[in-house]
């Protein structure tokens, strides 16, 4: 604050000094914090699965899940996530080599799988609102909205991010702080996979099972 | 702390608990073949239980429910480990100390919002000889 203030007494622009030598590696602890984060994301989805599993057989009188679910289009949705997941997979190995316009391309691919499967979801969504089946309907479809609905959210915002990430990318190469942004979206999007095995299980196959 | 990281720098030492994340996490990407036998195994771990499902293969929904759920339990440490990468050393073993934590949240968060909810259900549904 001191160097600050005389540095601009003087006339001249704002200098700034690192005080503390321990932070001289930044991003250090980035991977560690970005896995509490998860995990911390984990337990908010464990307390929406907790409430899906309390509601999930509320149907008031309404249509159940083996009614409205069609099993087809989930198990298409589940490879379009899978596919994702191994495409940004590759788009990591590219990045360990280097390889700047593997990346980017695999990022696209990604994306592209990423967007299908947000697609093929809000035509779900879409179908069973038309159907009269909305989350106001019983304690079943809310639980399954907010659910399923998050999952979805995390997948927009995985998107955006990804989006964010490219034109880094393309803008500054394969720097470090990049590299290390483009691990932590790839434990996010790996995350997000792993929670959708949970809600295809939990949600769409054993919903169909009487 | 700079003569642990020239240790993992040169991956010659066991030492892996400084938490310097970019050379320590280099070999921890992953390899084509990890990617490519985590993909395949999600695959089939996921192939199963759908078609246990639409086909009604086992014709006893209990039964199935417990097939697909232990289905989903061995794709989850599928991914966990040839996607997320986890093991006992990254980060000096705080990202599995905190998975273990998280699982045993997880675990009281459900079994207890389940088991809690279906007595209440039992015990408060209405008796119809006592209105």
């Amino acid at each position: 604050m001191m160097a600050k203030a005389t540095a601009q007494a003087a006339g001249t622009a704002p200098a700034f000094y690192v005080t503390e030598e321990e932070h001289a590696h930044p991003g250090g602890s980035t991977m560690l914090g970005f896995w509490l984060y998860l995990m911390s994301d984990c337990l908010v989805f464990a307390v929406l699965f907790a409430t899906y599993g309390v509601l999930g057989r509320n149907y008031a009188a309404g249509p159940s899940g083996a009614d409205l679910f069609d099993l087809k289009l989930v198990a298409v949705n589940t490879a379009m996530l899978l596919f994702s997941s191994i495409t940004y997979g590759f788009a990591m190995l590219a990045m360990d080599k280097g390889r700047q316009a593997a990346v980017q391309g695999w990022l696209v691919v990604t994306a592209l799988f990423g967007l299908a499967f947000l697609g093929i979801e809000l035509y779900e969504f879409a179908h069973l609102i038309h159907e009269g089946a909305t989350p106001m309907r019983s304690a079943f479809l809310s639980s399954f909205f907010t659910l399923v609905g998050t999952h979805g959210l995390h997948v927009t915002f995985g998107l955006i991010w990804l989006a964010v990430l490219m034109t880094q990318v393309s803008k500054h190469g394969l720097i470090e702080a990049n590299r290390r942004r483009l691990m932590c979206l790839s434990m996010f999007w790996h995350f997000l996979d792993v929670v959708w095995i949970g809600v295809f299980t939990f949600v769409y196959l054993m919903g169909v099972l009487k | 702390m700079s003569a642990s990281q020239n240790q993992v720098e040169a991956h010659g030492g066991p030492n892996t608990g400084n938490h310097d994340g970019h050379d320590s996490h280099g070999a921890a990407h992953g390899s084509m073949r990890g990617y490519v036998t985590g993909f395949l195994l999600s695959v089939i771990l996921t192939a199963i239980p759908f078609w246990l499902v639409m086909n009604d293969v086992l014709g006893n929904s209990t039964l199935t429910a417990i097939v697909i759920m232990l289905f989903a339990a061995v794709q989850i440490v599928v991914h966990m480990i040839y996607f997320l990468h986890m093991n006992g050393r990254s980060e000096g073993g705080w990202t599995m100390l905190a998975l273990i934590f998280t699982i045993i949240i997880v675990a009281i968060a459900l079994a207890g919002s389940l088991w809690v909810m279906y007595h209440l259900n039992t015990n408060m549904m209405p008796d119809p000889h006592r209105m």
